[in-house]
């Protein structure tokens, strides 16, 4: 299982969780386990999301490896200029 | 790839093109004039557009009445919102309504309609036979008067799941993050500052305007040429809002005059497509500079409370943050950005922030270089200044103490990985500007920024030619000189001059989707691209050479150029030249082609920290940057001048951001300020010359250990100058621009408070 960290405004989507254990070996995977658990946390995960997984911000790639020891957090896209 | 990139090999010494300065391959085009930017194309038969835009801040339409325009002789075409696609839904119906109106017009400059004819002054005539009919309705433009339950409501139900009940119609997004105990660290404190900052919001300030050729035939297919930060995009949603498939539209892009997050959005290439649609002909579409600003994208503004608690040593205890983010008449104000970004230079064990993104009745806001970051950093650095200051404590010695590193979890939330944000204040506090004597009044401001960078989608390929020359095609619009670092890198791992590469960027129809010239994402993301794209060509050059010689492929080793024969039993054989290969090849196998298609998601964060003096003139109010250095990690500089000069640019938008940008709004809703003899941005005349360090501490996910230079540059000058204002002044500035009048006002209000205590 992995350890997903949620920002704090997702919390309320997660029954107030501020941490979601999924079974994930990719970030693919962590969404769609993310979305299995709390359906409502479908609407912001389509809307945009990045995952952090031990500090790399992972923008797109749903084939990126997550461990069971990784540090994961989930964070709004980024968008820049 | 993803795999790849986590176990990437940096190198970072042993160069041979990379960190030279080459001249950019546009640099001739573009000083003599021969360069064609958006408004530059022409073809047969070719029409010319205007749009009609509402001169009220929020009104429904109530009729549109185009039949004296359509009269007119010359026009060939009207459009409004009904030849437009229907059924859209999420941003690509955002752009519809902000591009062209459906039933409300909710910002003054929001397009209503717009015409075609055979010549930009019959169009603009003809505009003026438009008739609308309006409803007026309330408006409101403050973000702060927009949150209170009393305000006009924009649009009832915009707001997402994220926004916690009992907040008002136009907050429509909301951000919470953080960790630790911030009350804990509050009452650990010695001293605790708290203080609300305001920003206006300003505009990219581009030179140039927004601009397309566009063709549309009725069978679907259609070609735009643009002044775009990424085509592909532009491809994207048009083809979405003119209701025809993405392959069928190919847009190419135009040399650009500047973007810097503005043109990474779309406003008139659909408008232009529907009008050619109708009209059967090409047609050329050219914001003026009046509806840049009128009706393009500018910044956020931003009204923000910020409390740090330091101990008497420097050492914070707590902080917490309130955003509250002015985004215009649709949702997208960055203030999670904001939110992430104002701490992500402190270390820190208890910390809060909460955005919120609010909607008026204004444009609607696009991204401008570090969306939502230099806001914060005004904000955050500020109060970091005021504590410095109650406490006697040198600034960058309390940055020192208390900055991020490899290791520390973010205010955000993740570990960093290895940043730079150490080395640039340890070379900040090295620089002789750190202790160079002030002049009368003057003061010196410090301030820290940070930005994230991006991957996003990118496909490169990498065509040689039979003299071993090479075509690089790059699907990244060059804003800041990437041709120029694209060339160089290539050059760098095929071994051969930077003058043998041609870099193109390439149309639509030619490489697979890149994502926008945005994020600060070029230089890392295309250039590493074109780094494997070369890999991958060198390998197939090195199989021609095995395939010559009688080995095995990895028997064959590229150095400086040449296929070489590598290892005990490789044989001997002389080196085999790039151009030897290529002469034979397509009697040896066929043209030798690379390329690369990936999402590299290996970007590095960035951090700089700037000093600036600025000496005000106690009489006027007029404010003087007399000197300003940039400390920046670039992690790896590929070209260092236009490193540098991405630095430079980005101190000097601050600069004016500071003290002198600013949308204007009457209490009509109208923008007053729609030229630029009325919104000042700085010329040459009014800054120093700006210097610059280039720190290098590399990426881990990039080959040469690359990290986006193009936007962190512009997080630290509107804290810095501030500083720097409230240091020279004798007073905390807390709201932007710093304009004559109102460092005047300011003045006088510390005068007036002397005199009171004197009395009292």
């Amino acid at each position: 299982m992995v350890e997903v960290n949620l920002w704090s405004g997702l919390r309320s989507l997660a029954d107030g969780h501020e941490t979601v254990d999924v079974d994930a070996k990719t970030v693919g995977e962590v969404l769609s386990g993310l979305i299995r658990a709390y359906p409502a946390l479908e609407d912001p995960i389509e809307a945009g999301v990045s995952v952090a997984v031990d500090g790399r911000i992972i923008a797109s790639a749903l084939d990126e490896p997550v461990n069971p020891d990784s540090e994961v957090f989930l964070m709004q896209r980024l968008k820049g200029g | 790839m993803p795999n790849d990139t986590q176990k990437i090999s940096v190198k970072t010494t042993d160069f041979k093109v990379v960190g030279t300065t080459p001249d950019r391959p546009d640099g001739i085009d573009k000083v003599t004039g021969r360069a064609k930017f958006g408004a530059d194309a022409y073809a047969p038969g070719m029409l010319h557009a205007a749009i009609y835009r509402s001169p009220h801040a929020h009104a429904k339409i109530v009729k549109i009445d185009m039949s004296r325009a359509g009269a007119l002789k010359g026009v060939k075409a009207v459009v409004t919102r009904a030849d437009f696609a229907t059924g859209l839904a999420g941003e690509n119906w955002n752009i519809l309504e902000n591009i062209m109106a459906s039933d409300t017009a909710l910002y003054d400059g929001h397009a209503i309609c717009a015409v075609a004819a055979t010549s930009a002054l019959i169009a603009r005539d003809a505009i003026k036979l438009i008739d609308v009919e309006y409803e007026m309705l309330p408006h409101v433009t403050d973000v702060d008067k927009s949150m209170a339950s009393d305000a006009p409501v924009i649009r009832a139900g915009t707001a997402d799941k994220s926004v916690p009940a009992g907040l008002g119609e136009n907050v429509v997004r909301y951000h919470e993050s953080g960790h630790g105990d911030i009350d804990a660290g509050f009452a650990a404190a010695d001293l605790v500052i708290e203080d609300t900052f305001k920003t206006e919001a300003t505009h990219q300030g581009y030179i140039e305007p927004h601009a397309c050729l566009a063709t549309l035939d009725t069978d679907g297919k259609g070609e735009v040429w643009c002044c775009t930060q990424g085509h592909f995009n532009v491809q994207k949603v048009c083809a979405a809002l003119v209701g025809t498939e993405t392959s069928q539209i190919r847009v190419t892009a135009s040399e650009i005059g500047g973007g810097f997050g503005g043109k990474t959005v779309v406003f008139i290439e659909p408008v232009a497509l529907a009008l050619s649609r109708k009209a059967n002909r090409p047609v050329k579409l050219v914001m003026s500079r009046s509806e840049v600003f009128r009706a393009s994208g500018p910044t956020a503004s931003a009204s923000m409370d910020i409390k740090i608690g330091m101990m008497k040593d420097g050492r914070m205890t707590a902080a917490s943050a309130v955003y509250r983010m002015q985004g215009g008449a649709f949702p997208g104000a960055p203030m999670e950005f904001t939110s992430m970004c104002g701490f992500a230079p402190y270390n820190l064990e208890n910390v809060h922030q909460i955005g919120f993104d609010v909607m008026t009745n204004r444009p609607k806001q696009a991204a401008y270089r570090a969306p939502g970051s230099p806001m914060a950093a005004f904000a955050v650095e500020s109060v970091v200044d005021e504590l410095c200051n109650e406490l006697g404590l040198d600034p960058i010695e309390v940055r020192l103490m208390n900055a991020s590193h490899e290791g520390t979890k973010a205010s955000y939330g993740p570990t960093f990985q290895r940043i730079g944000l150490v080395q640039t204040l340890e070379a900040a506090k090295a620089h002789p500007h750190f202790t160079a004597p002030l002049a009368e009044n003057t003061g010196r401001g410090i301030s820290c920024g940070f930005w994230f960078n991006h991957g996003g989608e990118t496909s490169v390929t990498m065509a040689l030619s039979e003299d071993g020359t090479v075509a690089l095609s790059v699907g990244t619009p060059d804003i800041g000189g990437s041709r120029a670092s694209m060339g160089q890198m290539a050059a760098e791992e095929l071994g051969i001059p930077y003058e043998d590469v041609r870099v193109t960027i390439a149309d639509t129809a030619t490489l697979g989707y890149n994502e926008i010239s945005h994020g600060s994402r070029v230089t890392y993301a295309s250039g590493l691209a074109t780094i494997e794209a070369a890999r991958d060509t060198l390998k197939k050059l090195c199989k021609r050479a095995a395939a010559k010689w009688g080995i095995d492929e990895d028997a064959v080793a590229w150095v400086d150029g040449c296929a070489v024969p590598s290892g005990a039993n490789a044989g001997d054989f002389d080196p085999l030249p790039i151009g030897k290969i290529t002469r034979s090849m397509g009697r040896t196998g066929g043209p030798i082609v690379g390329h690369y298609e990936a999402t590299p998601e290996g970007a590095g964060v960035s951090f700089a920290t700037h000093i600036v003096d600025a000496q005000v003139d106690p009489e006027t109010g007029k404010t003087a940057i007399t000197r300003y250095t940039v400390v920046q990690d670039a992690g790896k500089a590929i070209h260092p001048t236009y490193v540098e000069g991405q630095f430079q640019g980005g101190a000097a938008q601050g600069i004016g951001w500071a003290l002198n940008e600013e949308y204007i709004y009457g209490t009509d809703g109208r923008l007053q300020n729609t030229i630029f003899l009325d919104y000042r941005i700085p010329v040459a005349s009014d800054l120093p010359m700006i210097d610059t360090v280039i720190v290098e501490v590399p990426n881990p996910g990039h080959p040469y250990g690359v990290r986006g230079v193009g936007e962190t540059s512009i997080c630290p000058p509107l804290a810095a100058v501030a500083n720097a204002v409230s240091g020279a002044v004798g007073v905390r500035m807390t709201q932007l621009p710093m304009t004559p009048p109102h460092i005047l006002s300011e003045l006088g209000k510390k005068a007036r408070a002397k005199k009171g205590g004197a009395n009292g």
